[in-house]
């Protein structure tokens, strides 16, 4: 008999959960003494950056994990006790679903109801209803494998809900989608939810969807440090916020005095502007950063982010000090012209043009983006700089190379950030560093020189002997630049840099990228973080191979500004830009 | 840029040394696979069961039953009285050859005639049959020859006196270990260099080291020194484990020996590296050496002759750099060969050696360079 033992308006009901893991010779704690509920017909956000513990926590909620200690029960049912039962109200969507390639989405559909055991005779109603909700309408004879990162993404989705559950999870059903099937998608929850009444547990690492749920849990290293609504969240942020002018003053130095001013909690680049989160109880007049004059302080409404921020901050003041900006690094003095030039690049695999005819120039210490959603040409049009990949047609130069047709030698003008860790991971962080620092051909007391300077740098000192796949992400991602870094490069490439890591330590990743463009070196940067485009000096904008627009991210902004939505953020930028190319992006993917 | 070499190859054994699946793959399957040829591989047959049926039930029928149960190569385990059984018998594998002596069988021999004896095998495996069937010619020829010089009776007109040059007692250990030299040598090598690529490309290290000004070449360089040197090591391991262990004679010149290991272990690193270079994961890479390391056995003549194969797979053992290092390997053991006599075998694994590296580096190049 399942155990009653809350009122049924609670969907989830989790109690004191502990679930460790072993890899290698380290115990990973996944989640730590977590207690929670979420309420039934209700969206719920489980927030947090990478290996927060969020698919630990929804694999224990479906039962395909046990817990070490507590336990959870869905809807009354104890997970533990009867798991088929609660498998048997659930649907569980895990990141990468299992679409099956080679089949058409018809066919997927059909397998998916198989494997449910939907009646035949309940099928052709729930499909129409699916594939209209999914506007996958058109495109039933196409083979899945054919499909858009967001088309497939929808169709994983209506495969999850052949059957209609009572409570769906949602394991970071958005992560890597581009902006108009990410408002598709949650579109899509939001009607199942209002609709249907089903009960939604969503996970994400994106911040800015907290406020799109009913209710939030944050979840970070394992422990949950904030449930409620998201309005209670910005509610204790409520005065805090800011945007910060100095006329006189460039954004990136106003943005560092501030960040070591008292008072200052956060402080980031937000287009022309500084936007700063004061220290409870701090009156706007008081803050003085040094060196700074004029500064004009106007109120902006707090963003979840902000108390994210805050509540790290607060567990993590004791460690708080703020690394010491870069010393200056001997960059090669610059060229005449500029550093990066592309023109009338295009890239095929065959018949598909992953890069077609894009054409852009970074000027020397230039932070540049290249925005756009996975499967836009980012990464292609990053290997074919790096020299990685040859172009089909096109023109490029990089600080006044061809890496392709050049000596090698040229290529030690480049620093490269690969978007996932790709040091070598049985290597300790010493070995790594000897390595790069060899292979970028420093030798002698200037090969030692700069090996100190990264372990001291980038603080790995404590880590030198570890092995590099054992450190905590923040520290591989540090590992990581510190290598790029090591020869001193003009131009650096940083593919993806930021994704999954938290808040904090982006903004300390961000605060050593503007360092180094304060001195000269020319950044150039990919991401399909929206809001990571406010640090870029100029940005390109690409969907399909192709580039939809660039300019700086207030000028992109200000594009967008209609009577409807006077201040569009960047992600409102981005749809409009989709909106308005004559080709709509779904029809396009083949 | 000869730093730059020494920190990729210490890259190298670092990466093999601190990963405990690379450690493996290096010193389990050798290990494994030197007892199972070692010990278990064999051309000879012992103890084949076998079945008398008796007909003449004499005292010089006996003898022939004797000689035959007395040999290390049969094994007696069953008598029969009739011929019914004997279909079943071999059906059932019970035993692989009936002795069918016939009931004239002492009369025709004191009478001075040529007595029937009839041997019955099991073709279902006619390697095996036609071994047995020489087994037992063997001794029912030295039971005449012997009865013959007893009994005053005409000597055949020819007789066979057989000496094995290299391998008097013809032990076929003496062929197949050595054999194995070649075989561990290339399968640690095809997957110590062919591995290695692809898993540099699934971590992403790859590009990494791509973007360094390191040259496609010092990358081909830098992935083959480490083969060569675990090929080399792995190589004389089984040849001490040959020799000490296994008592295989070593008569060669170890100069030659290790000339002909050099440039086979060179042209398999080659090979490794084009598959490497082509294979997108670890996956693709361990089929991709699998594809090739299965034909090039069979076609290497380790363990059937090339001289049996048809003329057009013949000429395609020519391309197979263990055909050529098997010469040298089982020359070098069991004769004392001159340079001039291993030139040829030489030769064409210098040349293998040369393209297939070249090639790797090409396709480095033009895959990623």
């Amino acid at each position: 008999m399942p155990l009653r033992t809350e009122s049924p308006a609670k969907a989830l009901v989790i109690s004191n959960v502990t679930r460790r893991f072993r890899v290698a010779r380290r115990v990973i704690t996944a989640l730590d003494h977590v207690t929670t509920q979420t309420s039934a017909g209700l969206v719920t956000g489980l927030i947090g950056p990478d290996a927060a513990g969020k698919t630990t926590l929804m694999r224990l909620i479906a039962g395909l994990l046990r817990p070490d200690e507590g336990a959870i029960s869905v809807f009354g049912t104890d997970v533990g006790a009867n798991p088929l039962a609660v498998q048997g109200m659930i649907s569980y969507m895990p990141q990468h679903f299992g679409l099956y390639e080679d089949l058409s989405v018809r066919e997927n559909l059909d397998l998916y109801a198989d494997l449910q055991g939907v009646p035949a005779a309940e099928r052709p109603a729930r499909y129409a209803e699916l594939l209209h909700m999914t506007g996958l309408h058109p495109f039933t004879s196409r083979l899945a494998g054919r499909l858009s990162g967001g088309m497939k993404q929808k169709l994983g989705l209506a495969c999850t809900l052949i059957r209609p559950p009572r409570l769906l999870l949602l394991d970071e059903p958005t992560v890597g989608v581009d902006p108009v099937s990410r408002r598709e998608l949650w579109q899509i929850v939001d009607h199942l939810v209002r609709g249907a009444g089903m009960s939604v547990l969503l996970s994400t690492a994106y911040l800015d969807e907290a406020a799109r749920c009913d209710e939030v849990l944050l979840l970070h290293e394992g422990q949950l440090i904030g449930t409620g609504k998201p309005e209670d969240f910005t509610r204790a942020m409520q005065g805090r916020s800011f945007l910060a002018h100095a006329a006189g003053s460039p954004k990136r130095a106003l943005q560092t005095a501030l960040a070591s001013t008292p008072g200052v909690t956060d402080s980031l680049i937000q287009g022309e502007a500084v936007r700063l989160v004061l220290e409870a109880g701090m009156a706007p007049a008081a803050i003085q950063p040094a060196g700074i004059a004029g500064l004009t302080l106007s109120p902006t409404p707090p963003r979840f982010e902000d108390r994210f921020v805050d509540l790290l901050r607060a567990k993590t003041s004791a460690r708080g000090a703020t690394p010491a900006p870069l010393p200056p690094a001997a960059t090669a003095a610059p060229r005449a012209g500029a550093a990066i030039e592309v023109a009338h690049l295009t890239k095929r695999f065959g018949a598909f043009a992953a890069v077609d005819d894009i054409s852009f120039t970074v000027q020397h210490g230039e932070i540049f983006g290249l925005l756009g959603a996975n499967g836009a040409g980012k990464s292609t049009t990053f290997r074919m700089l790096c020299g990685l990949l040859p172009a089909t047609s096109g023109h490029l130069r990089v600080d006044g190379f061809d890496l392709r047709a050049t000596a090698a030698a040229a290529r030690g003008r480049l620093g490269y950030m690969a978007q996932k860790f790709s040091l070598y991971g049985d290597l300790s962080v010493i070995q790594n560093l000897r390595f790069f620092a060899s292979a970028y051909g420093l030798r002698g007391a200037h090969r030692t020189r700069r090996i100190s300077w990264a372990l001291r740098e980038f603080e790995l000192d404590d880590y030198a002997n570890a092995t590099s796949h054992d450190l905590p992400l923040g520290f591989k991602q540090r590992m990581a630049l510190a290598c790029a870094l090591m020869h001193e490069p003009g131009v650096l490439f940083l593919d993806e840099p930021t994704s999954g890591v938290d808040p904090l330590a982006r903004r300390e990743f961000w605060r050593r990228i503007n360092a180094l463009a304060d001195q000269g070196v020319t950044v150039l940067v990919t991401t399909h973080f929206m809001d990571e485009a406010e640090y870029c000096d100029h940005l390109v904008i690409m969907a399909q191979g192709r580039i939809l627009a660039s300019g700086t991210s207030e000028s992109l902004k200000t594009a967008a500004r209609t009577a409807a939505l006077p201040a569009p953020t960047m992600e409102d930028a981005f749809i409009s830009l989709i909106a308005a190319s004559s080709a709509k992006p779904e029809e396009q993917a083949a | 840029m000869l730093a730059r070499l020494l920190a990729l190859v210490i890259k190298e054994f670092l990466a093999i040394s601190r990963d405990a699946k690379s450690r493996v793959v290096l010193i389990g399957p050798p290990l494994i696979q030197l007892v199972v040829f070692g010990y278990a591989a064999s051309f000879e047959l012992n103890h084949v069961p076998f079945a008398v049926y008796d007909q003449d039930q004499s005292a010089l029928s006996r003898d022939l039953v004797a000689d035959f149960a007395g040999s290390p190569s049969f094994q007696q385990v069953a008598v029969l009285h009739s011929p019914e059984r004997i279909q079943n018998l071999i059906n059932s594998r019970t035993v692989e050859m009936v002795l069918d002596i016939d009931p004239r069988y002492t009369r025709d021999l004191l009478l001075g005639r040529p007595a029937p004896v009839q041997v019955i095998v099991d073709g279902r495996n006619s390697n095996t049959a036609l071994l047995i069937l020489g087994y037992a010619s063997d001794i029912i020829t030295s039971a005449s020859q012997a009865w013959a010089a007893t009994h005053g009776g005409a000597p055949p007109p020819a007789r066979l006196v057989p000496r094995a040059l290299y391998n008097p007692t013809l032990d076929s250990h003496w062929f197949i270990i050595p054999g194995i030299v070649a075989l561990l040598t290339q399968v640690v090598t095809l997957l110590v260099v062919g591995l290695s690529v692809a898993r540099e490309r699934e971590a992403g290290t790859f590009d990494q080291t791509l973007i360094t000004p390191l040259r496609p070449i010092d990358i081909v360089i830098g992935k083959s020194l480490p083969g060569l040197i675990i090929g080399i090591l792995e190589g004389t391991a089984i040849i001490l484990a040959a020799h000490l262990w296994f008592a295989v004679p070593l008569l060669g010149s170890l100069a030659l020996l290790y000339t002909g290991l050099f440039l086979f272990i060179a042209a398999v690193t080659g090979i490794g590296l084009m598959i490497s270079s082509l294979a997108a994961t670890q996956q693709q890479a361990l089929l991709g050496a699998f594809l090739f390391m299965v034909p090039s056995i069979i076609l290497s003549g380790f363990a059937t002759p090339i001289a049996n194969m048809p003329p057009l797979v013949q000429d395609l053992t020519l391309l197979n750099p263990m055909r050529y290092a098997l010469v040298v390997i089982r020359d070098c053991f069991l004769e004392n060969p001159s340079l001039t006599t291993l030139l040829p075998p030489f030769s064409a694994m210098t040349a293998q050696a040369i393209i297939s590296l070249a090639t790797a580096g090409w396709l480095f190049h033009k895959r990623a360079g």
